[in-house]
């Protein structure tokens, strides 16, 4: 989330402080301090959380769109019926990752409303019901904490009108949206039933109590349902700033409620993008240039059309697109043809040349952004400084989510109608407008489930948006357009290839400095935090830029920062001659929550305990999206070269653990996707195009090769509320390959560990 | 061609060409669309189902060759009461599924692990269990797996306090 890939939406100005930061804060080096802009458009419909609060046009629209009979909505947030259920809307998708269960519970306990008459929906893909927290969340993240702090209100509501959103990503929906929007609004509500409550019964707010959702009056033994002041309450006006439980108040935050979502996705009753049907759907599917950049140039339909099923070839300007009766004739058809593409002027581009360009950039270019503190130079020159060197390499990654993309269109009276799974509905809408030539709101856009995302589905790099709104828009008929694996795996959005080179002195076993110098499109600097306390720092950015499109990766630029600084931390450890947990730890500010949680995984992991022969131990510790996660793998080499890990821990620091039950799931997901890239994945080039084609060569970690059990342990800090989507990966790559140093002696400074083991 | 064969116990006749795959019969002519299309080489097994009691990748058989067999799919897991399969519900238990997309070839491959050998051991759990999870859910799998086959305790967290 680093950087944007929208230009046009910058504000460059409104983040400037209007003084300089406070002596206390150290200047940083060449920080740019513009407004990044995350993902497709930042957010927000109706402004900041207390100017939209005020906002009753959006409010009534929204109240339209969800409310039914005998049902009163509360802003774009909720809704109570009468018979007491409540509706809570989720701007987000819940692609798995349980943020509508969480997010729901975060609601229901200021509430204190009776769970199991509560329900979390996804909102509908309107405005109305774009997320303003979302802005106040990510803006200490895109400005600085004490920029953020100056925005005025009105400045944050321009913004907010200006850039409708309803994204999915940055591990956001608890900590921003359940923090700011969830809370206040179960608050708030709340007040207003109580409010509702004194004025029917004639008592003092102050004599009644909630739970269950009933107000009670304890004295007169009185009692009202949420149900039966619904009406009332939702007539009020709303407390801005409501106050809301202290820690021991909570009934439901911390707790491991299930999730409402699995029972169909055990029996196939749920309906992903790729299940949706109409009558009369035909399907299709695509091919596009495989050099990205590339052009269609021309293609004989001919031998498409004699196979059977097929009614249509559709040419776009770089890809074709065969229309059947269902998938198997459409990719029969499509296999058919021999479509011409140009290379977009890419023919050079390589995986090697790729390395090449980005050694070359690090070996004498000048820095993009540099981030740090302190005199690195002065370090690495001091008599006596032991430096050490060493440069690492990460390949592309492919998102390989399980549901290849799927959208259904259909432009029907002047309006397209579109179905499928995509992080932020609202930016889905946009693009397939402009793409199809007609006005954004003849596009209504139903978000589906989906099938895994990690980062693949925001809508400003999903090709299948234009490709179904173009599509659609010239078939009299519904159709849904399926990519094969083969074309998800050679046109993603990978994390980028990236390489690095770390320098550090060494004076009586303390790093006196440290630099990072790494060469890839996106600067991290704004994203990932430098935890370790050292006297002289620099991270410096160089940017390359390959014809690929670079996407957001589950835990994005964590995964590969993450990698070089805890790779190169064993290394430096080694050269110490310490151990690397005490080696770590003596560099983590004292008393510092990074301490807290090393400690932890140290203890629960018995990092002490001897291990048998060929077995090694590896620790790791990275922070990213609020949240601190420290990880310990055991782990040998099989006989073809390949990791088998035994063993994994985790422990995390978000905070606040919302549910426990999905965190933990959370948390283990990313741990096994991170020792999954860093075991065989990797997206190469040649010739500008993508090698790999699907699962045989782009190989996602089994279960045989997975660890049997991962503990983990969450350490309930206080602290601002993490994310758990992301932070479990980016400490298991640069576990794991500490882990083999340690068992073999010998060190993975490129991934994957595989290719290495062949090479 | 017209081709016979039953699926979850109803014998079905489709009109489909011999190399048509199993898997686009099921989801496209039959609408049983709990069988997912995940690579379409075999590789992943989110396609998997059974085939007269045998674990088959759906998207690599052509239904010529299904003539005359018994198909049983994820919908036709539960009891004719409508309970799930206790695989299913050890998957409810031990809270599997993430994305879930993957998780219909996960339990039909798991069924099929356990109707052939009654109570499997790590090993043979990863022996059989090859099919592909994205989200990482393997370790809850695996416990699930264990769990139904009564070799550990159910997950027990399920409700808020």
């Amino acid at each position: 989330m680093a950087d944007n890939p929208r230009p046009d939406l910058d504000f460059p100005e409104a983040g400037e402080p209007a003084a300089a930061p406070p002596a206390t804060t150290p200047k940083k080096k060449g920080v740019k301090r513009r407004i990044f802009l995350v993902g497709s458009a930042l957010v927000v419909g109706g402004g900041m959380f207390g100017v939209w609060w005020s906002d009753k046009a959006a409010g009534k629209h929204a109240n339209a769109l969800i409310a039914g009979e005998g049902e009163h909505a509360f802003m774009t947030w909720m809704k109570i019926a009468e018979d007491d259920a409540v509706t809570v809307y989720s701007p987000h998708i819940d692609f798995g990752q349980g943020s509508h269960t969480a997010l729901g519970q975060m609601l229901a306990d200021e509430l204190d409303a009776d769970w199991g008459k509560v329900r979390v929906e996804q909102a509908p893909a309107d405005t109305a019901f774009a997320n303003t927290a979302l802005a106040k969340g990510f803006l200490p993240t895109m400005v600085g904490e004490f920029a953020a702090g100056l925005l005025p209100d009105a400045v944050i509501g321009m913004m907010a009108r200006g850039m409708p959103l309803m994204i999915t990503g940055g591990s956001s929906a608890v900590r921003f949206t359940g923090e700011v929007a969830m809370r206040k609004t179960g608050a708030a509500v709340r007040a207003a039933l109580v409010a509702e409550a004194a004025e029917r019964l004639g008592v003092p707010a102050g004599e009644l109590t909630t739970a269950g959702s009933v107000v009670t009056h304890t004295k007169s033994g009185r009692s009202l349902r949420y149900g039966e002041l619904a009406a009332g309450a939702a007539a009020r006006s709303l407390d801005r700033d409501p106050p809301l439980k202290t820690r021991d108040q909570w009934k439901l935050i911390g707790q491991p409620v299930v999730r409402g979502d699995i029972p169909a996705k055990v029996d196939g009753s749920a309906v992903y993008g790729i299940d949706f049907t109409l009558p009369e759907m035909r399907v299709a599917t695509v091919a596009a240039a495989p050099v990205r950049g590339g052009k269609l140039v021309s293609v004989d339909e001919g031998p498409a059309l004699a196979v059977k099923g097929v009614e249509k070839v559709v040419k776009l300007e770089d890809a074709v697109i065969v229309v059947a009766k269902g998938y198997w004739q459409a990719k029969k058809g499509l296999d058919a043809l021999a479509p011409k593409f140009s290379d977009g002027g890419h023919a050079t581009m390589s995986t090697p040349a790729i390395y090449a360009a980005q050694g070359t950039l690090m070996g004498g270019g000048k820095p993009d952004n540099e981030g740090g503190a302190g005199d690195v130079e002065a370090a690495f020159g001091a008599a006596g400084a032991k430096i050490v060197e060493a440069e690492y390499r990460v390949p592309f990654l492919h998102h390989a989510m399980m549901e290849p993309f799927a959208m259904t269109g259909h432009y029907k009276d002047g309006t397209l109608h579109l179905w499928g799974g995509m992080q932020d509905p609202l930016a889905t809408r946009a693009k397939a407008a402009k793409a199809a030539g007609i006005d954004v709101g003849k596009v209504v856009f139903t978000p589906m489930i989906m099938g895994g995302g990690f980062g693949r589905r925001f809508p400003d790099y999903c090709e299948i948006v234009d490709q179904i709104a173009v599509l659609a828009k010239q078939l009299p008929y519904p159709v849904k357009l399926i990519w094969s694996r083969e074309e998800d795996v050679t046109h993603g959005a990978y994390r980028p290839q990236s390489s690095a080179r770390l320098k550090a002195s060494l004076a009586d076993g303390r790093i006196t400095g440290f630099r990072m110098d790494y060469a890839q499109s996106a600067d991290a600097e704004s994203e990932v935090p430098f935890i370790y306390d050292l006297p002289a720092t620099t991270r410096r950015h160089f940017a390359y830029q390959s014809n690929q499109t670079d996407g957001y990766w589950r835990s994005v630029n964590a995964t590969q920062i993450g990698f070089y600084v805890e790779s190169f931390m064993d290394e430096l450890a080694a050269a110490a001659g310490e151990e690397p947990y005490r080696f770590r730890r003596k560099h983590l500010a004292p008393g510092s929550r990074h301490i807290a949680v090393l400690d932890e995984v140290v203890k629960r992991s018995n990092y002490d305990s001897p291990l048998p022969d060929g077995v090694g131990r590896g620790i790791a510790i990275v922070e990213c999206f609020g949240t601190i996660v420290a990880e310990v793998i055991e782990a040998t080499l099989k006989e073809d070269g390949s990791p088998k890990v035994l063993k994994a821990f985790a422990v995390v620091d978000c905070g606040t653990t919302v549910n426990p039950l999905n965190a933990e799931a959370q948390i283990m997901g990313g741990l096994v996707m991170g020792l999954s890239s860093a075991t065989a994945e990797q997206v190469t080039l040649d010739k500008g195009a993508v090698v790999e084609r699907n699962f045989g060569d782009y190989p996602i970690l089994k279960a045989a090769d997975a660890p049997p059990v991962v503990d983990v342990h969450f350490i309930e800090s206080g602290a601002k509320t993490g994310g758990i989507g992301e932070p479990g990966l980016p400490p298991a790559p640069p576990a794991l390959a500490n882990a083999l140093a340690a068992a073999t002696g010998k060190r993975v400074r490129t991934l994957p560990i595989l290719a290495q083991a062949k090479a | 061609m017209a081709i016979a064969f039953s699926v979850n116990g109803k014998p079905v006749e489709v009109e489909a060409e011999a190399d048509t795959p199993l898997l686009w019969v099921l989801r496209e002519d039959l609408a049983l669309t709990g069988t997912k299309f995940g690579c379409g080489i075999a590789a992943c097994g989110a396609c998997s189902v059974h085939v007269d009691g045998a674990v088959t990748r759906s998207c690599s058989v052509p239904v010529s060759e299904i003539a005359g067999k018994a198909v049983t799919t994820i919908e036709g897991l539960k009891g004719a009461d409508g309970t799930l399969h206790k695989v299913q519900q050890a998957w409810v238990d031990a809270q599997v599924p993430q994305c879930g997309y993957c998780q219909s070839g996960q339990i039909m491959a798991a069924v099929a692990l356990i109707e052939a050998v009654g109570t499997p051991s790590d090993a043979q759990i990863d022996a059989a269990m090859t099919n592909i999870c994205r989200c990482g859910t393997y370790p809850r799998i695996r416990k699930a797996i264990l769990a139904a086959t009564g070799q550990a305790a159910a997950a027990t967290q399920t409700g808020a306090a």
